[in-house]
């Protein structure tokens, strides 16, 4: 059965029904991470004393691996107005490039998940770092979960380019879109935990 | 952007791209902003309100040109409005815990 309303728009929405699916998606990870910032918010009031994220967290590897994040944001557009202007090869450029800069933020991240943990600083051992390690965490699930649809439209799923690439162009726009979000997340992760 | 868009000119696409290169530039400036304010040690309601400020315009950057968020739909705007709605309360009920006499505790 074909799937509908893939490339042409839905009359009454005025979308595709990929578009309107991936924001409803956003939406319901905004309230997943806002959930999280609120506990942040709470445990941190509450609390009678709390540490400056930098005396604790490494600024230098965040800030490089925050540059990572936007840079690879640049580079999934570019990815997508690749398409747009029909050059497919330019386009898994830009595309490899967005999964290898996800992977720098992992490699880095797993050398500061790694230097805590010789530190004996784990997440059960204050609020802090639990707060650190569970928004970090699940931040990190996120770029993975990103990496293997960008991946997948990088490889196999770039396939369909030849049979209908208004198809493949929208559905590269829709997982750029949830790439851009997670970018949008570390965005306010970075200053609410390692600089204030 | 909408799949009608795919037949959009070159040139268009070219001016897009342009203000991709712009938005990247000014988040790079933004994050270095952010950095170099906190290694002043301003006061925390100080360091904060900047810390938050600095993101909130980088993170619209990023929605209104990456995401096209400029372009969008009407629908979309009016789910992302009731998203934001919720997530405002969301953030709103521990702010409020932390005064006697509020409505909770």
């Amino acid at each position: 059965m074909e799937i509908p309303y893939t490339v042409e728009v839905r009359p009454d929405t005025g979308l595709t029904n990929g578009k309107i699916g991936i924001w409803l998606f956003l939406a319901s990870e905004v309230m997943l991470f806002g959930a999280l910032f609120a506990s942040y918010i709470l445990i941190r009031t509450g609390a009678p004393s709390w540490p400056r994220g930098d005396t604790i967290l490494n600024v230098p590897l965040a800030t490089f691996n925050t540059i990572v994040l936007i840079s690879s944001s640049v580079t999934m557009v570019m990815a997508w107005a690749s398409l747009k202007r029909n050059r497919f090869g330019t386009f898994r450029m830009y595309m490899a490039t967005t999964v290898l800069l996800g992977g720098v933020f992992l490699v880095v991240k797993y050398f500061e998940y790694s230097h805590k943990f010789e530190l004996g600083l784990f997440p059960s051992t204050n609020n802090f770092l639990a707060i650190y390690f569970t928004l970090t965490g699940l931040h990190m699930l996120h770029v993975i979960g990103g990496m293997a649809v960008n991946a997948y439209f990088w490889g196999p799923g770039a396939k369909l380019w030849k049979t209908n690439p208004e198809w493949f162009t929208n559905r590269v726009e829709h997982s750029g879109l949830f790439w851009h979000f997670v970018d949008l997340v570390w965005i306010f992760l970075f200053p609410t935990l390692y600089l204030l | 952007m909408q799949a009608s868009t795919t037949t959009d000119h070159a040139a268009d696409i070219d001016k897009h791209v342009r203000v991709y290169i712009s938005v990247f530039v000014a988040l790079m400036a933004l994050t270095i902003v952010t950095v170099a304010v906190s290694r002043f040690h301003p006061p925390v309601p100080i360091a904060v309100a900047v810390a938050l400020l600095v993101a909130t315009i980088k993170g619209s950057l990023v929605a209104c040109y990456f995401m096209h968020l400029l372009s969008e739909k009407k629908l979309i705007y009016a789910v992302l409005a009731l998203t934001a709605a919720f997530f405002i309360v969301l953030l709103a009920l521990p702010v409020l815990t932390v005064h006697d006499g509020f409505w909770i505790r």
